[in-house]
């Protein structure tokens, strides 16, 4: 009985009946995952909020020492890497080889290229000595003087949320590039076809979850105090 | 035990999952889910007598007022030592990752989990994760409690905190890989036949355990992230000092670690319901009731984190919230109990070792759970919070309910697992011996929390001796039930006759394949055609 489900496509597990459960398993996997992501990236962001709301002039006043311009172009840079690895899961479902492999490497070069602006930030944060357990000082903020104390210290709270949170979000950048050099080597052999390209499909939806963190960190870090 | 000769023959001379490959490796590198659940009952086997010892040691140092066997710090590091084995390395992987790893698939006619590799990888987690928590024993030991509570264990304690904090947060990785696994397996890969309300309700226990492990587990996680942050760059997240707010910690934390205790009690309810139904031989009374409440608990243990932190200092209103909340969840539990009681009303009942557990844990659990209707009270809380009675209610559910349980599922399908009888003689005095032993070991501790014995301290006022001699007395007999077993159950590894495919005579998929299993569990996959525990006249005659 085993023999003949295998006898249907190579990369059919031993254990699935066919490659329709395969799929729908490695699907709900993915997606399983990606709600722990969701769990442990939501841990962060309430404690965030729980600091933001009880302090908010600490977030305004350290917010203003990120530079907009270099987050909005990586916000841009993210989101276009999102539009590409969509073509490339599209090129997975028509089994154009070419393109997978070419809409898989520009959204790593999109990525890499995220990472190497980001890395521009974090040095210029750290000229201004604002890496907090590092070289923190409170004199480049020019925090006013009639601000509580318990504000001016929460302005340092700013900054560990900042590194901790866009250092994650880097990390699975990272790990997501990894990821995708794998799956574009897969590509190039011409592994995936109508039929089979569940890896593809996988890796992207983590690349997209990627993304979408970084839609909510934008706003909370760097546009805190836009308004004004 | 109705097996013929000529079953026990055939079996004998069939390849199982235990001769399909020899050597080290095989089991290292394997990725069936028997296997792995196997090597996990080893590992577990190692960190709940590692913790064991921790709290020998303490029940010896509480036989008298003073201090005369070990020291505070000493003390200190032993109850953390206890809490920290005992919780993430034995509680919650101990019925998942050894009997769902082992049973779920062949419960749902699956030839293995849904991602074999993964599961394997789950293992080599909770390893490492173990040994990082072993190698902060041995760089001396930790002193925060299991619990780690900031700003204590980030600014104060001089131990290896980050050492064990590691450890926890690798072996979450295992955990999540687990329930993953389970909730997509149940999902995707059942048997021609088997819908959803004919799943045995053990395996709707792995399915609610599973939504808990996935959910609540990465929570944690960024709690000990935060922590090896605070304490690694002294910067002040939980830090008051610094801007940081100390509750923020105990929220994160107890997010994860009250729904954790449904980790640790649900899958024994799963267990008990297959033990009930089986030597009532009558199916489990309000079958959907007992699978919906299973879920329910899942649910509503995510929204009470806050009874932990009556005293924290958290919002008075908050608090109260909490409170009813927390009374929400008996409901969903009393089901359970009026429906095993149901199942056993007029059932045709027989008392072999697994019967033995599954009624200890019925009592047990009611015990527990009515005094955590006490705790979740805010006055009484008050009174008795930090004390004993605490401890001795969740050791009812964690000890008394969820190691019973533990007991009975091993020694129900012990035989499946191994193709060995265990000797009933000594399971039923084993059975018996721990149900004595942990009553003796901690009834006397509700009545110390009560008259305001604290925990966590190594001496007290001499008028609260005699009830602590009572519970380390208890203590010591409770340690020979539980060695009782692994010597007996090793031994029937040579000693035990063989048994064919179904020695108890039960329904369920996991009965229809030989004992043990072969490889990939079915010869041919099962098409189900019945509803769970299909216990009838003609099949109580065979």
């Amino acid at each position: 009985m085993t023999d003949v489900a295998h006898a249907s496509s190579p990369h059919l597990a031993h254990h699935f009946e066919d490659m329709g459960q395969q799929r729908a398993s490695a699907s709900l996997g993915m997606w399983t995952f990606l709600g722990t992501e969701v769990m442990f990236f939501g841990g962060l962001f309430a404690a965030y909020c729980a600091y933001r709301f009880s302090s908010p002039d600490a977030f305004r006043i350290a917010s203003r020492h990120l530079s907009v311009l270099l987050g909005s172009i990586n916000t841009a840079v993210l989101l276009t890497s999102s539009l590409t690895v969509a073509l490339a899961v599209r090129a997975g479902q028509t089994g154009d080889r070419k393109e997978q492999v070419r809409y898989l490497l520009l959204t790593m070069l999109l990525g890499v290229a995220f990472l190497g602006i980001k890395a521009v930030e974090y040095s210029m944060e750290f000229k201004d000595h604002l890496v907090p357990g590092w070289n923190f000082s409170y004199s480049v903020l020019h925090i006013p003087s009639d601000v509580p104390e318990r504000t001016a210290e929460r302005t340092e709270l700013f900054f560990v949320f900042y590194f901790f949170m866009t250092g994650l979000h880097a990390l699975h950048m990272i790990i997501g590039i990894g990821v995708f050099a794998w799956i574009t080597h897969r590509a190039r052999r011409g592994e995936f076809t109508p039929e089979y390209h569940t890896p593809l499909e996988c890796s992207g939806l983590y690349w997209h979850f990627v993304d979408i963190v970084w839609v909510f960190l934008y706003p909370l870090l760097y546009l805190v105090d836009l308004h004004k | 035990m109705s097996a013929t000769i000529e079953e026990v023959e055939t079996q004998r001379t069939e390849e199982n999952y235990l001769t399909a490959d020899y050597g080290i490796w095989s089991w290292f590198f394997t990725t069936d889910h028997k296997r792995i659940g196997i090597m996990y009952m080893i590992s577990i086997t190692f960190f709940f007598f590692l913790g064991g010892a921790a709290a020998t040691l303490m029940r010896l140092e509480l036989m008298t007022p003073g201090g005369d066997v070990v020291q505070a710090e000493t003390y200190n590091k032993l109850f953390t030592l206890h809490g920290v084995m005992m919780i993430f390395f034995f509680l919650v992987p101990s019925i998942p990752a050894v009997l769902g790893n082992f049973l779920l698939p062949i419960m749902i006619g699956a030839r293995d989990l849904a991602f074999p590799k993964i599961n394997l990888a789950s293992w080599y987690f909770y390893m490492v994760g173990g040994l990082f928590t072993v190698w902060a024993i041995l760089a001396g030991g930790v002193d925060t409690g299991w619990t780690f509570y900031t700003p204590y264990s980030t600014m104060f304690s001089n131990t290896s905190v980050i050492l064990a904090v590691v450890g926890v947060f690798i072996n979450g990785f295992s955990s999540i890989f687990t329930g993953l696994n389970f909730l997509v397996t149940v999902h995707k890969m059942r048997a021609p036949g088997m819908t959803w309300f004919r799943l045995p309700l053990f395996v709707w226990a792995m399915y609610a355990t599973s939504i808990i492990l996935v959910l609540a587990t990465p929570v944690i996680a960024v709690a000990m992230f935060l922590i090896i942050l605070e304490r690694s760059f002294g910067v002040g997240i939980f830090n008051p000092k610094l801007g940081g707010d100390p509750i923020l910690f105990q929220h994160l934390f107890w997010f994860y670690s009250h729904p954790v205790v449904y980790v640790m009690i649900l899958p024994g309810m799963g267990v008990v319901s297959e033990i009930v139904a089986c030597f009532a031989r009558r199916a489990v009374f309000g079958y959907k009731f007992m699978a919906y409440a299973l879920l329910a608990i899942a649910v509503i243990g995510f929204l009470v984190w806050g009874h932990h932190m009556f005293v924290s200092g958290q919002s008075m209103y908050g608090s109260m919230v909490f409170s009813m909340l927390s009374f929400l969840v008996a409901i969903p539990s009393a089901i359970k109990i009026f429906n095993w009681t149901a199942t056993i009303h007029k059932g045709s009942l027989s008392f072999d070792t697994p019967m033995l557990y599954a009624l200890g844990f019925i009592g047990l659990f009611t015990i527990g759970g009515l005094t955590g209707l006490m705790l979740a009270s805010l006055a009484i809380d008050v009174h008795v919070h930090d004390t004993y009675f605490v401890v001795a209610h969740f050791h009812y559910i964690m000890v008394g309910s969820a190691v019973m349980a533990y007991l009975g599922g091993l020694h129900f399908w012990w035989p499946k697992m191994t193709g060995r009888m265990y000797p009933e003689i000594w399971g039923k005095l084993s059975a018996l011996v721990v149900f004595v032993g942990f009553n003796l070991t901690f009834f006397p501790q509700f009545v110390l929390g009560y008259l305001g014995m604290p925990r966590r301290y190594y001496e007290y006022p001499a008028e609260f001796q005699v009830l602590n001699v009572m519970s380390t007395a208890g203590a010591s007999i409770l340690a020979v039930g539980y060695v009782l077993p692994l010597i007996y159950l090793v031994l029937s590894l040579w000693l035990g006759p063989k048994v064919g495919s179904n020695p108890w005579n039960a329904t369920g998929l996991e009965w229809q394949t030989s004992s043990p299993p072969p490889k990939h569990n079915f010869d041919v996959t099962p098409v189900v055609k019945e509803p769970p525990y299909a216990y009838s006249e003609e099949r109580n005659l065979t």
